[in-house]
């Protein structure tokens, strides 16, 4: 069986909400610890949501320096599948395996809401099992979402096709381009700010126009890696 | 023990929501002769040592690798701090 790895950081809280995810993809969930220089001979990683170190310095700065990170590093120069949700992305972005920044919601408040995305990107790793284009609900929750970088970057992104998520109706942070996710440039990793995670079970998801609760757009993320795993 | 400053702040150009938050309350308090705050932060380091150029070149370093992030903060000093 494909065997995903959440790495818990001091102040994690989707951990165990990915897991479950996983476990309704049908792999594996290992729980892999920060602390150690080993990531339990992995297919895939998610870096899951949370404030790690009470986002001190910067949102995710302090834990893109954890032991387990420079395995994270060569794992993501090597192909792996590598998925960041909020927080996750946070470090992706602090260590540099993915461009750019993310900065206090320009309202200056706490979001959190059912968020629809397009998905603008069906060929990385995380998408694959989307159509191009396909329009998904799934939770949003920060309070550092705004994804900002400098002009030439964000026009590289673009023109490479690396935005991979962007907010429909609102842009709930002040991204720029309604940027809410992005990728590298292999498309091995994946990072966003809104939650797949929790949208992967019909009764604890988000609400759609067919009953209460009911999205479960996020689980594809996750049977999408193993598509990516089973074709590599 | 010497101790060295680092200052950073938010680049210029992006909004600051704290120091708008903050601005926002000077302005209840009535009549001051500030139109904007912008909110940093500011490290010290406490060196083992003197703080000779050796120090300052590993606090700038440090300064632009761990305590800001170039694509949202400026370090805009680092020096010694007056005894």
């Amino acid at each position: 069986m494909t065997r995903i790895g959440v790495i818990t950081f001091p102040g994690s809280l989707d951990d165990r909400d990915a897991q479950r995810a996983i476990r309704l993809a049908g792999a594996e969930p290992v729980a892999l610890w920060h602390g150690n220089h080993d990531l339990g001979g992995v297919d895939a990683l998610v870096l899951p949501g949370g404030f790690s170190y009470g986002d001190y310095l910067r949102c995710g700065a302090i834990a893109s320096l954890s032991p387990i990170m420079s395995e994270v590093i060569d794992a993501a120069n090597d192909g792996m599948p590598i998925l960041g949700i909020c927080n996750g992305f946070q470090m992706l972005v602090e260590a540099h395996l993915l461009p750019g920044g993310l900065v206090r919601n320009d309202h200056g408040s706490f979001i959190c809401r059912d968020q629809r995305l397009r998905v603008e990107n069906n060929s990385t790793a995380w998408t694959n099992g989307f159509e191009a284009g396909a329009e998904i609900t799934i939770p949003l929750k920060n309070g550092e979402g705004g994804y900002i970088a400098d002009t030439d970057t964000i026009a590289r992104l673009e023109g490479e096709g690396r935005v991979v998520f962007r907010y429909l109706e609102v842009n709930p942070n002040g991204s720029l381009n309604d940027i809410a996710g992005i990728a590298n440039e292999r498309g091995n990793v994946v990072g966003l700010m809104p939650h797949p995670e929790h949208a992967t079970e019909e009764g604890f998801g988000p609400d759609t126009p067919a009953a209460m609760r009911n999205g479960t757009d996020g689980l594809t993320f996750f049977t999408s890696a193993l598509n990516a795993l089973s074709v590599a | 023990m010497p101790v060295i400053v680092v200052e950073v702040m938010p680049k210029a150009e992006l909004l600051d929501p704290a120091g708008k938050a903050v601005a926002g309350a000077l302005a209840r308090l009535g009549s001051t002769p500030f139109s904007d705050v912008r909110i940093g932060k500011r490290f010290e380091l406490t060196v083992d040592g003197p703080a000779d150029d050796k120090a300052l070149s590993a606090a700038r370093e440090l300064a632009d690798t761990l305590f800001s992030n170039s694509v949202i903060e400026d370090v805009v000093s680092v020096k010694v701090a007056d005894e």
